[in-house]
């Protein structure tokens, strides 16, 4: 049996009067590539952030690696967990080599270590240090930008990557050539956990092993592509399934 | 006028430099103080938006005061020398500096403090290594601001005992010499047309690679 990596057990999370998450249940297994599709209000990313805890759930429990995220110092279990947010967020005063030491450098690594480390992590995703390193976020295309985010987000090599709607800002030539190197990191990476929450349905089959399709604040439907697309369970998943067929037969029309 | 102020820098030269060293002395001195109670105010105020209230509205209440009546408040209290006039500088450069502070820290994009914390950073790593750069701009501004609030006022400082070049212009205005009006007038002047320079170029060193900042 493998480890589950990421376990939720009747989380539930309200905002003012409002709940957004209710009794949710679901499970991650170790080194899975997990993708979250929800339309916004569909409490995707919600449900990401309260994974490293930027979010504090109203109920239930959630596991990672076995262990209750509330029993795990808060800080330590950020540091084992990547972070990567649509805006980037990126620190503007710090160069791209400063950006991805981020994280070893507050787990104290000796700089020899974070150099090697930072120059491996820039070959990984295209940026070559020499070219790169020593460039401000500014200088950078919002592509580049982005793997950026991704490289500093590897840094301490962590086990589980949350990666919130991190293509959703470049344009649609990037964003297929993004999710092309995010598919071959997770790959080249073997036994991490990737979990990516988006609103677009080919980004989110394309790259999912499995898709968790949210809505209202509840699992639709967690399977893999195949078995979605084969076997839809919910008239949810159904109707957005027909959006993609729509749009096919449009562009078939077009040819 | 010209050889009347060549002649006074003849005769007088060492006065001179006196009141300028003095003026300069209170400058400094008065921002230093503004400055170490500025800030660390301005960061209490970013972290409790009721305490910002506060002291943003005092402050600005302080600057409603003409400087020269904080000066007059403060005789009976403390009496006339130095030190009144030290502590009606403060409480003038201190406003400028509060405010920008705060400016500065609610600038910083709401995404790059959460993702510092969601890396890991704890609340004083944060601080030092995420808020206060970024904001060192914002706070620049306010020293700039500050400190030609404090380098005009400090004339008036005369006025109590203080010294400094308020001295020349005031000892010009009731002789009814134009060239002591002139060296004293001109250079405060020049002295705060030469700190706002220095700073705006510190300024525009640090916010190259910073948040936008406009002024």
């Amino acid at each position: 049996m493998s480890n589950s990596a990421v376990k939720f057990k009747n989380v539930e999370k309200k905002f003012a009067a409002e709940t957004i998450i209710e009794k949710l249940s679901f499970e991650v297994e170790d080194g899975e590539f997990i993708t979250i599709l929800g339309s916004s209000g569909s409490g995707k990313t919600t449900t990401l952030k309260m994974i490293n805890r930027l979010v504090e759930p109203d109920g239930g429990t959630i596991e990672v690696n076995g262990q209750s995220i509330e029993q795990i110092d808060l800080i330590e279990l950020r540091r084992n967990i990547g972070y990567v947010v649509q805006q980037i967020g990126l620190f503007p005063h710090l160069t791209i080599e400063k950006n991805i030491a981020t994280v070893p450098e507050l787990l104290g690594w000796d700089k020899e270590k974070i150099l090697v480390r930072v120059k491996e992590l820039m070959e990984l995703v295209k940026l070559p240090y020499e070219q790169y390193g020593k460039r401000h976020p500014k200088q950078l295309s919002g592509g580049q930008q982005q793997r950026v985010g991704v490289a500093r987000a590897l840094a301490a090599n962590p086990q589980i990557m949350l990666l919130d709607e991190p293509f959703g800002a470049v344009d649609a030539i990037t964003r297929k050539e993004l999710q092309k190197q995010i598919k071959s990191i997770h790959k080249e990476l073997s036994g991490k956990t990737f979990l990516f929450v988006t609103h677009d349905i080919n980004e989110a089959f394309y790259l999912g092993d499995k898709v968790m399709i949210m809505n209202n604040g509840e699992i639709s439907q967690y399977d893999t592509p195949k078995n979605i697309v084969t076997n839809p369970k919910t008239d949810f998943v159904k109707e957005l399934l027909d959006t993609i067929y729509e749009e096919e037969a449009l562009w078939r029309e077009l040819k | 006028m010209v050889t009347e102020i060549v002649q006074y820098f003849k005769s007088s030269g060492s006065q001179y430099e006196e009141y300028l060293i003095q003026h300069i002395q209170l400058s400094i001195t008065a921002l230093l103080i503004a400055l170490v109670i500025g800030v660390p105010l301005g960061y209490i105020s970013y972290k409790h938006p009721k305490a910002a209230e506060f002291f943003t509205t005092t402050s600005q209440l302080l600057r409603i005061i003409p400087s020269l009546a904080i000066l007059f408040i403060l005789i009976p209290i403390i009496g006339v020398g130095e030190l009144p006039a030290l502590i009606a500088l403060v409480f003038l450069g201190i406003p400028p500096i509060l405010v920008n502070t705060i400016l500065g820290f609610k600038e910083i994009p709401a995404v790059t403090k959460e993702v510092a914390s969601g890396l890991g950073m704890d609340t004083k790593q944060l601080m030092k290594k995420i808020e206060f750069p970024l904001a060192t701009p914002f706070i620049l501004n306010g020293i700039k601001l500050s400190l030609v609030e404090i380098i005009a006022s400090a004339t008036l400082a005369t006025y109590i005992g203080a010294g400094g070049l308020g001295t020349l212009i005031f000892t010009g205005l009731g002789l009814y010499r134009m060239d002591l009006l002139i060296i004293g007038g001109g250079t405060v002047t020049f002295l705060s047309l030469l700190s706002m320079f220095i700073l705006d170029i510190t300024i525009r060193k640090v916010s190259k690679n910073s948040v936008e900042f406009s002024s």
